[in-house]
């Protein structure tokens, strides 16, 4: 095939070619094959259709409603399982919570006793120490009298004394007496 | 070399099995047929074999059916709507052997089945068919409003009611035509643009730009991919579109 034209063998393959090789005609338009090609199709395509409509396609749509009934079924059981979870966890929150107040009151309360214990043995040990400061204060206001009265017999003593050495003879001892309560009369009991 | 370069050749019917000729009519089990069969064996394998476990967990060909019904039956249901689950096996039926014909067609030396009008044609037929027997087993006279859009005034009623019985008489045409030109042109570019590599090739110094009817080849098998894919949708939309008549005729 060393032609020096390229194009020639095409022009021939495409205008003079299909004369030789066919009969001159164009083989999907060869009307003699029409009835064979008509009966080959029908068997064929008719085969299928009774193939897909009777065995394939019912399995597959079973196939598909089997997978979503299923899907549907585990996706209800997950939310099941998660209003329960929820469930149990409000429960538990709610334990909390309640633990907590509860502890919150005993908690109170013991503060609140502890505090009024506190505050009563205050109160009684206040009294007591006021009873007892009352008592000190009495003894030391009798054995202050006790005093003074012993302080008027000695100054009476010693004013006798004195005015005995003075004069050569001893006072009368009311009239010493007298005289001492006349120079302190605030302090006389 | 000329037999090569022939992009007609490749539609050519091979008689595997002959049997004979009833009047002018050859009777054989050709190549075309034995497609026919293996493009059904493929399709049950894929939708009966491979979903045999009806597994919750699909494998990969069980994902693959389940993905073909799944999108048949959408578009089936967006299409025809209401009540057209009846239909889904039938624009399975259609869909799946539009497609594996197509496809086996653009395997290497393999024959393109929807490339013979005849075969796209009865497949549109049956299509038109199951449109009027349902139209009229379900709907009874009333079908015949299919042809009658509400809301057109009374003297235009003659024009619009011829207009949509030829528009209603072309669709089986234009279902087949427009598959059975797809897939013949596509084939026939591919085989003229794949022949200048040779032609380029023997042609002495020519043969440097033989690289560009390649890449022209390759592409054009890509689109021919995406033609044959598109044109079987094309295909099981337009039924379903066409069906949503005989199940809703008043619109």
């Amino acid at each position: 095939m060393a032609q020096p034209h390229a194009p020639a063998p095409l022009k021939e393959g495409l205008i003079h070619e299909p004369a030789s090789e066919h009969g001159g005609g164009f083989p999907p338009f060869e009307s003699s094959t029409f009835v064979a090609q008509t009966l080959w199709l029908a068997l064929s395509f008719g085969l299928l259709y009774y193939l897909m409509s009777k065995i394939a396609l019912p399995q597959i749509a079973g196939i598909l409603h089997d997978r979503q009934a299923r899907l549907s079924g585990d996706l209800d059981q997950a939310a099941r399982a998660k209003s329960e979870a929820d469930g149990a966890r409000d429960t538990y929150e709610r334990a909390l919570k309640d633990a907590q107040d509860k502890a919150k009151g005993i908690a109170q309360a013991t503060r609140e006793q502890l505090a009024s214990e506190a505050e009563t043995r205050r109160k009684s040990l206040e009294a007591d120490l006021a009873t007892k400061l009352a008592e000190a204060e009495g003894q030391i206001r009798s054995r202050t009298a006790t005093a003074m009265g012993s302080v008027r017999e000695v100054a009476a003593d010693a004013a006798t004394a004195i005015v005995e050495r003075l004069t050569g003879h001893a006072p009368d001892r009311s009239a010493v007496e007298a005289a001492y309560d006349r120079t302190r009369p605030q302090t006389a009991h | 070399m000329a037999v090569k370069m022939d992009p007609i050749h490749q539609f050519e019917l091979k008689p595997l099995v002959s049997f004979g000729h009833i009047g002018h009519q050859n009777i054989a089990f050709t190549q075309s047929a034995l497609y026919m069969f293996l493009a059904v064996g493929l399709i049950a394998l894929l939708t009966i074999w491979a979903t045999r476990s009806r597994a919750v967990v699909p494998g990969r060909a069980q994902s693959l059916a389940e993905v073909f019904y799944e999108f048949i039956g959408q578009t089936v249901h967006q299409s025809a709507g209401h009540g057209s689950e009846r239909f889904v096996p039938l624009v399975f039926s259609l869909f799946m052997f539009v497609l594996l014909l197509n496809l086996f067609g653009m395997i290497p030396y393999a024959f393109a089945v929807t490339s013979h009008i005849i075969v796209t044609f009865m497949l549109a037929l049956v299509v038109i068919l199951t449109v009027v027997i349902y139209g009229f087993m379900a709907h009874g006279t009333h079908f015949l409003g299919l042809f009658v859009p509400p809301g057109v005034p009374g003297w235009l009623k003659p024009l619009i009611v011829v207009i949509e019985v030829v528009s209603f008489i072309s669709r089986p045409i234009s279902l087949s035509v427009r598959l059975f030109a797809n897939m013949l042109a596509g084939h026939i570019a591919l085989k003229i643009f794949a022949g200048f590599v040779p032609a380029l090739l023997a042609a002495g110094v020519w043969g440097i730009l033989s690289p560009l009817p390649l890449a022209l080849s390759v592409a054009v098998t890509a689109l021919e991919m995406l033609v044959a894919v598109l044109q079987a949708y094309v295909f099981a939309t337009l039924t379903s579109i066409y069906l949503s008549d005989a199940l809703h005729p008043g619109h």
